[in-house]
């Protein structure tokens, strides 16, 4: 058994750890190098991976629930309320109006008004996994786009409840006993037992969460065992799941629920930090699964039906999925990307097919042919998504007017600012300010346009795409400013630059120390961490307020920033001699520690006796009774 | 061969067309070490360690600066207040700069007739250089007269050429050790003494 284990997880992980990072390097994303590894260990190209795929997949869903989980962690409820409206206006016109559109094409086919209303709402789901993983990796989660795709894919998750509870309705036959696994509570009891206990689950978790899981975590936290917190972080996820299972609702709404709940509480990052992991692998795991279920044999017995069922199915999506971005006013690149970006099935097709299969609305054959249709529609996204990025919108979007507007012989600016948010476009003002203008990289379609508005020159794009690179001028420019928000795309940026501009002088913005010691290994002399300024001068002033006089709280500040130069280059030193395996956040806290005690050793402003006379009161007194 | 280091201090050094042809390619030479303050620390943040090094690293000392108010521009006066600590300068213990030679350099823009008892500013340039040439005797350094390049609004560019060439050669003559500081001491400037010395035209 264990043996079996180990070798099931020895063929996942090598699969993994060799398709990923082939898919990364040629710029596909990590999605779409799960997808391939798990197309080629399935059954129709090596075989490693039979028949047990569909366990697999089961086990792996549990990566879907996490990841609910975590998007709970991430909105608190007073946001979640705010984007109350996107997500009900976006979310209802998408599914009713995907699930209505579909539902007629089946009819027309011959479907069962049964059949082709269950396929409609089925269908009409996209995949949350997918779409928030790519638009993460990409950089794209805060831009309109990644916006209404969060509303969207919200709604959809919390629909999935409901039509849960429609689909019985739905059976043919009145109620056949469904497969033993699906007898639970709730499907025996009647129908207004099974409101009442929806919202008596519903609400249960929003007390435990409230009042028992708090305090319980206090506990653990106090223990200061790390692995007990990842242990109870699991435990309430698992539960969670367990619960919500038992009374025959989506887990994953359930844990959805709780991230909510805990949101709020002082443990969300840590929470956050302890299921990412897990998450991630059980994700990947999951997409696996996915490419690995592809019936290739079906498709090449029907390939016609095929082809054209996930061509009309993923058509129909996009084309409600693209009025619905013209209804909340999308720009025409944001809503292409949140058209394609959720143009595909979602993972939740699946269990909402398997019910409706053992509920006998539709027949074992369909139900294959529709997971298999699921899966290869996930599996077009991230090439449709690759497809829009390097071949549509350099020619239909934002990018075009430039195009256009820049001449062949275009003056070229001596400053590139890769990434104009906050940190960016304070940089970007500043050197206005002072007559120098910077050619701008910006991948937020609406910012772009906003600032071609005001005068900027800004390319649109992946600031790491060669192309995009070149034609913004890196190669005749001086400067690069590389001021992305996300640290590892910015890591990726300079790497760039490195090999292929390398007469760029590169200034780079980094987030924590840990990414300046990444930079500084990669040769980089000018890091600038953005919070270090801003915290020392917040510390001159509160000495100013505590009475110090405030060219002395100036000159400690000052010193200060030298002095924590010089700490982070020796610290950055001997980095190396660490054990190379340390937890992200435990070695920060490691580091915090070490700077710490560094600063005990020697206090930086001990040494300031610039016009102390005091200082040498006593060396005089000395003088005088010892006359030279 | 003496190494000379040259305290640039100056706030505007892009608007000042007289220092930027003092200096021009001085950088270059050998021996000569161009310290330019107001770019090393904008933030008046003075690396003393580092200015210490610097001026044990050499025997000549330039203090060359624009005449503001009658002294020298913010930063030499910061400078001077850390760099030339007691017990490291002056005082007891205080022997690191003893015995080398130091003067300014300096540009006015009033003329040289101005500055005296009966001109517009009432007293001479050395008169008004007491605080420095005190502060080099009180660390135990040689002090000369002042190199000086003044009326610098009025100076045609044939001039300030010529002003240009006696810094350059005072400088090498300075490295080289071909001067008598007796015999500077009777000049109120070194221009004076080079003039005469040199047999060069007064610019």
């Amino acid at each position: 058994m264990i043996s079996a284990f180990l070798h099931d997880a020895l063929i996942y992980l090598a699969a993994a750890v060799f398709f990923v990072p082939i898919a990364k390097k040629l710029g596909m994303g990590s999605v779409l190098g799960y997808l391939f590894a798990g197309m080629i260990i399935g059954p129709f190209f090596l075989g490693f991976i039979g028949e047990e795929g569909k366990d697999i997949m089961h086990f792996a869903e549990f990566g879907v629930v996490l990841m609910l989980f975590l998007i709970g962690l991430e909105l608190e409820p007073a946001n979640f309320w705010r984007m109350r409206n996107l997500i009900i206006g976006t979310g209802s016109i998408q599914l009713c109006g995907t699930a209505l559109l579909l539902f007629a094409v089946f009819l027309a086919v011959g479907f069962g008004w049964r059949a082709a209303l269950a396929c409609g709402l089925a269908l009409a789901m996209s995949s949350t996994a997918i779409a928030l993983q790519t638009l993460r990796e990409k950089g794209l989660t805060g831009t309109e786009a990644g916006r209404s795709s969060f509303a969207v894919l919200l709604f959809q998750d919390i629909s999935v409840i409901p039509i849960l509870a429609i689909l019985p309705l739905l059976a043919v036959a009145a109620i056949q006993a469904p497969a033993s696994e699906h007898n639970t509570l709730f499907a025996e009891m009647p129908g207004w037992a099974q409101t009442i206990t929806l919202i008596a689950a519903v609400g249960l978790v929003i007390v435990i969460g409230r009042f028992v899981l708090v305090p319980f975590l206090r506990f653990i936290a106090r223990l200061h065992l790390r692995e007990l917190f990842t242990a109870a972080a699991l435990l309430i996820v698992i539960g969670t799941a367990d619960l919500m299972m038992l009374v025959g609702l989506s887990p994953a709404l359930g844990t959805f629920l709780a991230g909510v709940v805990l949101a709020n509480s002082e443990f969300r990052h840590e929470l956050e930090s302890d299921i990412e992991p897990f998450k991630g692998i059980l994700l990947g795991l999951f997409f696996i699964a996915v490419g690995a279920s592809i019936n290739f044999n079906l498709i090449i017995s029907k390939p016609l039906t095929v082809i054209a069922l996930v061509f009309c199915i993923i058509c129909i999506k996009a084309l409600v999925l693209g009025l619905t971005g013209r209804l909340v006013r999308l720009s025409f690149d944001q809503n292409l990307l949140f058209t394609l970006g959720l143009a595909q099935v979602g993972e939740f097709a699946f269990v909402l097919f398997s019910f409706i299969h053992q509920l006998n609305i539709l027949s074992a054959e369909w139900t294959d042919m529709m997971m298999g249709v699921t899966a290869i529609s996930m599996t077009i996204t991230p090439p449709l998504l690759l497809i829009n990025e390097k071949f549509i919108l350099p020619h239909f979007g934002v990018k075009e007017k430039e195009v256009k507007e820049a001449d062949q012989i275009d003056t070229h600016h001596p400053v590139i600012i890769a990434g104009f948010g906050y940190f960016g476009s304070t940089i970007g003002r500043f050197l206005r300010a002072n007559g120098i203008q910077a050619t701008i990289l910006d991948n937020d379609s609406d910012r772009v346009d906003l600032l071609r508005k005001m005068g900027f020159k800004v390319f649109y794009g992946d600031a790491t795409r060669v192309d995009i690179l070149k034609s913004a001028g890196a190669e005749e420019a001086k400067i690069l400013i590389a001021a992305i928000g996300s640290p590892d795309i910015n890591y990726d940026l300079v790497k760039k630059i490195k090999n292929l501009f390398p007469h760029l002088d590169v200034i780079v913005r980094a987030k924590s120390p840990l990414d300046a010691y990444e930079l500084m290994d990669i040769g980089v002399q000018d890091i600038y961490r953005e919070y270090i300024d801003a915290s020392v001068r917040l510390g001159v002033a509160v000495l100013t307020k505590l009475g110090f006089r405030k060219y002395s709280a100036l000159r400690a500040g000052q010193k200060f920033i030298k002095y924590d130069q010089v700490a982070l280059q020796q610290l950055a030193r001997h980095r190396h001699d660490l054990s190379t395996y340390i937890f992200n956040t435990r070695e920060q806290i490691q580091l915090q520690e070490k700077l710490l005690t560094k600063d005990l050793e020697s206090s930086p402003n001990v040494h300031d006796h610039a016009w102390d006379s005091d200082l040498f009161v006593d060396k005089f007194a000395d003088d005088k009774r010892n006359p030279q | 061969m003496n190494k000379i280091l040259i305290l640039f201090v100056h706030p505007r050094f892009e608007k000042s067309k007289t220092n930027r042809t003092l200096l021009k390619n001085i950088e270059q030479r050998e021996g000569i070490t161009l310290n330019d303050l107001y770019e090393h620390y904008p933030d008046f943040n003075i690396d003393v360690n580092r200015e210490r090094e610097l001026l044990l690293a050499n025997q000549i000392i330039i203090w060359q600066h624009p005449f503001y108010m009658y002294s020298a521009p913010a930063l030499l006066k910061q400078w001077i207040d850390l760099v030339l600590e007691y017990g490291w300068a002056h005082g007891r213990g205080g022997d690191f700069l003893k015995n080398k030679i130091i003067f300014n350099a300096l540009t006015s823009g009033g003329t040289r007739e101005s500055y005296c008892a009966d001109g517009y500013n009432r007293f001479t340039i050395p008169e008004f250089l007491l605080p420095f040439r005190q502060t080099a005797c009180l660390c135990k350094m040689i002090y000369l007269p002042p190199f000086a390049v003044q009326g610098t609004h009025l100076l045609t560019d044939d001039a300030l050429h010529g002003h240009a060439a006696i810094y350059r050669l005072l400088l090498e003559r300075l490295a080289k050790g071909e001067f008598d500081i007796e015999a500077i001491n009777n000049y109120v400037y070194l221009n004076d003494w080079l003039v005469q010395d040199a047999g060069l035209v007064k610019p």
